[in-house]
């Protein structure tokens, strides 16, 4: 079996060219391997590519592992996340850039990317492509990437909101899949937005709670009702052997609630 | 951790101590041979097919595809099996392979054996195997109409008319739970080069392991040698059978070693779990809160194939009141069989399921009343010299029921309040719940169980002691599974010969006789009670040959003079051989009544909880515990076996369980059959309560089980008083205490 | 193809064939069984080695993914002599071991930790080692020998 150990993008993409797996931190693939569900011919090593571990205000390559986020506590909601995926193991290993390609309904990160509308930059040989989150992920680990196409980064928008919050809900109090996660963020003149995972295909947004939020500039216990109500009543979960319909969509409403209340308390 | 009483026998190193565990080193250094690291020269990898369905007809097997790749050795179906083609460990009903129908979700249909690993399970992959399915028995209600049972028991005693003026009655479950032990099943089986097999195989009891293999090899007993080897932790999933029959099969075909290790998602296919229990109880008491009645029906699903469905059952049915005085009692238990994975050991064996129901019942009972729960149960405690309200024995041994409920009345509360930091919140890391969403609740629950194995069960060990000038040698066929007989063993060697230097080797079923299964917290018992009389035999002997006083580490003395160095002592070969036996117990008669049971444990627990019961998250934040120990031989020992014990119990309380669906189990990995971590390990407190008169050595009583037992209704009991709802099920789920209706 | 790498401290070598874990290769043709195979998904921690100074599991280690990398794993964490690690007697003398298979993989975590951060708070110790599964001790021996370890004793 072959293994490429590429140093570049400008290397990854041409390899990719030629049908090869790539691997970042390992931490989906090789649990398909172990469980001889996957056997891939070709795998192409990410970790060397020092350019995909850059990072800047607006712009966190793919290689940016958990643990870095995790260390830096900022993004605020995305480094909160970072805290809750997997193991401490898992989080040195697992990249934000392996989490986007899985796109698997439960992925932690996911929730603050659609929250904030971060987009996703991909590479391929031909160039750079940008998508917005939306459009890159289409269904359980389905996205629009093509496999021709890497991970390069996650685009975030200049201005970040003030205020954002992230939470999950897991039956155990560590190394646990979520069975409700939630971002919400809210700048100061009030505009608010929700992002949920795990209760749906892919992330989702729950526009219509954010809609009716954004318009109270001092949201009292009703409207923080109303908001969990339209949250619970967005959503499209499913009962699995991880929790019930009912019970994500309880609990999205209340993570909802109680994440909007932290952004109300706290100012930044 | 305090003591009641506690005294040292003279030598370092002897009973009462916290001797470190000989074999720790080696495992912090990741020396230690487990039976999964090992390996010998030509060495063949095998693996297993297994059905994919829960029940089917097997209309043929081609194991032609498998034979063609290169590097496969051996495939084997039913058809290969020279002896015996079904195994069990109470009676063979199981298939060694599965001939004409599958029965199980995951049951072995064929065997390979190839050059590495990754062939050996190509090759059982590629294995073509027909099958037509049918419709599985999925439900145990509908086994029990249809009389597909293991087994049926009643336990009948007192006056059925009687009744109390006060009644609460009620249905409880239990979920499957798995005793996910972290090494998986593993094994090396080498040909002897004359026909015969020796097995180093994950067991908790090798000689029962020998027993099956002769069975179903069509071996003569001295040809096959089953060895105890290193095991990464047991808790009832390794006394059946698994893939020991299969390695000696494939050792003898090919003539060569193989070696098997089960993957995780296999390992939860390949071993017994907790029998999933529905329970209905009915609990009548006077206006004083003493029980009048008790009356109880048990349904257990012990899957596909029988293991000890039967004792499991009979367990449950015999300890359904807890330990409680009643003097009227109606107990009806039912084994069913169906097309779920087959259901047998695991720590707490029955008393388990049946003390989530009585527990709930006592609490209920105490509400009903407005009464103390403790105090309900104080004036119901169970002592020495009662009668066991569903059996009928007098209690010979001590049973501190009385001073466990004191002393659990008694312990500081040491209830420090939550803090803000997320890692003592519900949710930990998830940072769901804020010190404003979360509430606190306090639960107490008791149980009894017996120790050894019971109902006329002719129950020993044998060990052999040698006095040899690396000093004492303690000889056994005992499995140490964790728990640290290796060290408690030594220790009584130690103490009874006065020598400082004492070794256990684990010796394999040609070389000494069975020691019992390493389960019904019986090795401390059974084994400690058999190196104790050994040692004591050797002792006694030197001192008559010697007309001696004294034996230490420098000889035997009479008074002040030494009358023979240990030099000489130890050149002179004394050697015993010992097989003790617990007080014989007898068979139940038709209404479950006799001297069943050899001994018995009493323990308490307080769980104390934070929950956030809005989203029906939960931190233990602690699980304090009276344990009713006889004698502490190792208190550091014990409290390890009481923090581990009680972990598994609130783990089967808030996350574990195995979750099927037609037969299939969903969950069967660790990502989604959740263990505690440590960020959901309680503190503990453990009391140890020590009373002298049991019949193990020293009045030490086995201690493993009853951590498991009782914690897990403390903590649902903590749970009921936060979220003031029934919670009738363990594990009780987020959604049990959040939503208002459960669908 | 010809995979080489430093393991504890050695230039080691083998032949990667088909896609296995790290784990695996250690386990069976690095003669190097310290780190346990129990979960195969990176959920139990038993097989934590050190890849270039991060704490991974090894059975999600693609093996040729550590070319020209440094590994440590439990073999390699014992002093110049043979000594044990500070954490391996912290642990042997609280009791903290009972099976011992996940001992190898707490050693390798603990080991991390300490290195990084002499006295580490109890939340940072219970945090640090969240990804480490005990089936036997319940952690409370684990928490106590770090805790004594940290200079802390356990509340």
């Amino acid at each position: 079996m072959e293994t490429l150990y590429p140093t570049t993008v400008a290397e990854a993409v041409e390899a990719l060219e030629a049908g090869v797996t790539p691997l970042a931190g390992g931490t989906d693939l090789m649990v398909e391997v172990n469980f001889g569900h996957s056997r891939p011919a070709r795998v192409m090593a990410l970790r060397r590519i020092d350019e995909l571990a850059e990072w800047d205000e607006v712009r966190i390559g793919a290689g940016v592992t958990w643990r870095r986020i995790e260390r830096a506590g900022t993004p605020r909601a995305l480094a909160q996340a970072a805290r809750t995926v997997g193991s401490p193991q898992i989080r040195n290993a697992g990249t934000l850039g392996g989490n986007v390609a899985t796109a698997s309904p439960a992925g932690d990160g996911l929730p603050f990317l659609a929250a904030v509308d971060a987009r996703i930059e991909m590479q391929s040989s031909a160039g750079i492509r940008t998508l917005p989150w939306h459009e890159f992920f289409t269904g359980v680990k389905e996205t629009n990437l093509r496999a021709d196409e890497l991970v390069t980064a996650v685009l975030l928008p200049a201005e970040l909101p003030e205020r954002q919050e992230f939470a999950k809900i897991g039956v155990r109090n560590a190394m646990v899949i979520s069975t409700v996660s939630c971002v919400v963020t809210r700048t100061q003149s009030g505009a608010t937005t929700v992002a949920l995972g795990s209760v749906a295909p892919t992330c989702i947004r729950a526009r219509r709670a954010e809609q009716m939020i954004s318009a109270e500039t001092d949201p009292g216990p009703e409207a923080l009702e109303e908001f969990a109500r339209l949250v619970a009543e967005e959503i499209s979960p499913i009962t699995d052997h991880r929790s019930t319909a009912e019970y994500r969509r309880h609990g999205a409403g209340v993570l909802a609630r109680r994440l909007l209340e932290r952004c109300l308390r706290d100012p930044g | 951790m305090t003591s009641q009483t506690g005294q040292r026998l003279g030598v370092t190193g002897g009973v009462g101590e916290s001797t470190i565990r000989p074999d720790g080193v080696a495992k912090l250094r990741g020396e230690f041979a487990y039976a999964q690291d090992l390996t010998a020269e030509g060495m063949l990898w095998a693996a297993t097919t297994r059905s994919p369905h829960a029940r089917a007809r097997i209309v043929s097997i081609d194991i032609a595809p498998a034979l063609a790749i290169g590097g496969v050795h051996a495939v084997l179906t039913h058809d290969d099996v020279p002896g015996r083609a079904l195994f069990g460990l109470e009676h063979p009903d199981q298939p060694v392979l599965a001939s004409e129908e599958v029965r199980y979700w995951g049951e072995p249909v064929a065997v390979v054996a190839a050059e590495d690993e990754h062939t050996a399970r190509l090759a059982a992959a590629a294995i073509e195997v027909n099958y037509e399915e049918l419709e599985p028995l999925v439900d145990p209600e509908e086994a029990d109409r249809r009389d597909d049972v293991f087994r049926r028991m009643t336990v009948r005693r007192g006056d059925p008319e009687i009744r109390g003026s006060v009644v609460v009655e009620g249905f409880y479950e239990v979920g499957m739970q798995d005793q996910a032990p972290l090494g998986t099943e593993a094994g090396l089986a080498t040909p002897d080069g004359h026909g015969g097999v020796d097995l180093y195989a994950t067991s908790q009891y090798v000689h029962v392991d020998h027993e099956q293999v002769v069975a179903s090899l069509g071996l003569r007993p001295d040809q096959v040698r089953a060895h105890p080897v290193g095991i990464g932790g047991a808790f009832g999933a390794r006394e059946d059978v698994n893939l020991h029959i299969h390695l000696c099969l494939l050792a003898l075909h090919t003539n060569r070693p193989v070696k098997m290790v089960y993957h995780r998602a296999e390992s939860f296919t390949g071993h017994v779990h907790r029998h999933p229990a529905r329970m209905w109880f009915r609990h009548e008491a006077d206006d004083d809160g003493r029980l009048v009645r008790v009356e109880a029906r048990i349904l257990i699903d012990g899957g596909a194939y029988a293991s000890t469905t039967g004792p499991v059952l009979a367990n449950a049915c015999y300890f359904a009141v807890g330990p409680y005085r009643c003097d009227s009692v109606a107990i009806e238990g039912v084994g069913a069989r169906t097309n779920n994975p087959p259901c047998g050991a695991m720590r707490g064996f029955g008393a388990v399921q049946a003390c989530f129901a009585h527990e709930a019942q006592m609490d209920r009972l105490a509400q009903s009343l407005g009464m103390d729960p403790l105090e309900l149960r104080r004036r119901n405690a169970l002592v020495t010299g009662d009668i066991m309200p569903t059996t009928g024995q007098r209690i010979e041994t001590p049973l501190p029921t009385q001073e466990v409920i004191d002393s659990l009345a008694a312990m500081p509360r040491l209830d420090e309040p939550p803090t803000s930091d997320p890692l003592q919140l519900p949710g930990g890391t998830g940072l769901t719940s804020g010190l404003e969403h979360v509430r606190r609740g306090v639960g107490y629950a008791l149980s009894i169980k017996n120790l050894g194995f019971s109902e006329g069960f002719d129950d020993y060990a044998q060990a052999r002691v040698k006095l040899t000038p690396a000093g004492a040698v303690v000889e056994s066929a005992a499995i140490e599974v964790g728990q640290g007989l290796v060290t408690v063993l030594a220790q009584i060697a130690r103490t009874v010969l006065g020598v400082s230097e004492a070794e256990v080797r684990h010796v394999d079923t040609s070389r000494i006789d069975s020691a019992g299964s390493t389960s019904a917290s019986r090795q401390t018992q059974l084994s400690g009670g058999a190196t104790r009389e050994a040692a004591e035999r050797i002792r006694a002997m030197i001192l008559e040959k010697y007309a001696a006083d004294h034996l230490d580490d420098e000889g035997a003395w009479r008074g002040e003079e030494l009358v023979v160095p240990m030099s000489r002592l130890a050149t002179e070969g004394w050697e015993e051989t010992v097989t003790f036996r617990h007080p014989p117990t007898e068979a139940p008669d038709e209404n479950g009544q006799g001297t069943l049971h050899a001994d018995f444990a009493v323990a308490g627990h307080r769980a104390v909880v934070d929950v956030d019961a809005e989203l029906g998250l939960v931190r233990v934040v602690r699980v304090d515990t009276a344990q009713d120990v006889g004698r502490a031989l190792n208190p550091e020992a014990v409290r390890g076996q009481i923090e581990g014990g009680i972990m598994q119990g609130v783990g089967l309380a808030i996350m574990e369980e195995l979750i099927l669906d037609e037969g299939k189990m969903r969950n069967a990995t660790f990502t989604d059959y959740l263990l505690p971590t440590i960020l959901d390990a309680p503190a503990v407190e453990a009391l140890l309560i020590e009373q002298d008169g049991s019949w193990g050595p020293f009045g030490a009583k086995g201690v493993g089980e009853p951590p498991t037992i009782s914690s897990t209704p403390a903590v649902v009991a903590a749970l009921r008083a936060v979220t003031g709802r029934p919670l009738h099920r363990v594990p009780v789920r987020p959604q049990d205490m959040a939503l208002e209706s459960v669908p | 193809m010809i995979v080489s790498f430093r393991l504890n401290g050695q230039q080691t070598t083998f032949r990667f064939t088909h896609p296995v874990s790290l784990l695996n290769v250690l386990r069976n043709e690095l003669a190097a069984p310290g780190a346990k195979s129990s979960c195969d998904q990176g959920e139990c921690g038993s097989c934590s080695v050190m890849l270039d100074e991060e704490l991974v599991c090894s059975c999600l280690v693609l093996a040729s993914d550590v070319e020209g990398s440094e590994v440590t794993t439990v073999e390699g964490v014992s002093g110049p002599d043979g000594q044990l690690h500070p954490v391996q007697r912290a642990m042997h003398e609280a009791g903290a071991v009972q099976c011992g298979f996940c001992t190898p993989g707490i050693v390798v975590a603990a080991v991390e930790l300490f290195d990084a951060e002499p006295s580490p708070s109890a939340s940072r110790i219970r945090e640090a080692l969240a990804g480490n599964i005990c089936r036997c001790t319940g952690y409370g021996a684990i928490v106590r020998s770090f805790e004594r370890l940290a200079g802390r004793e356990a509340p």
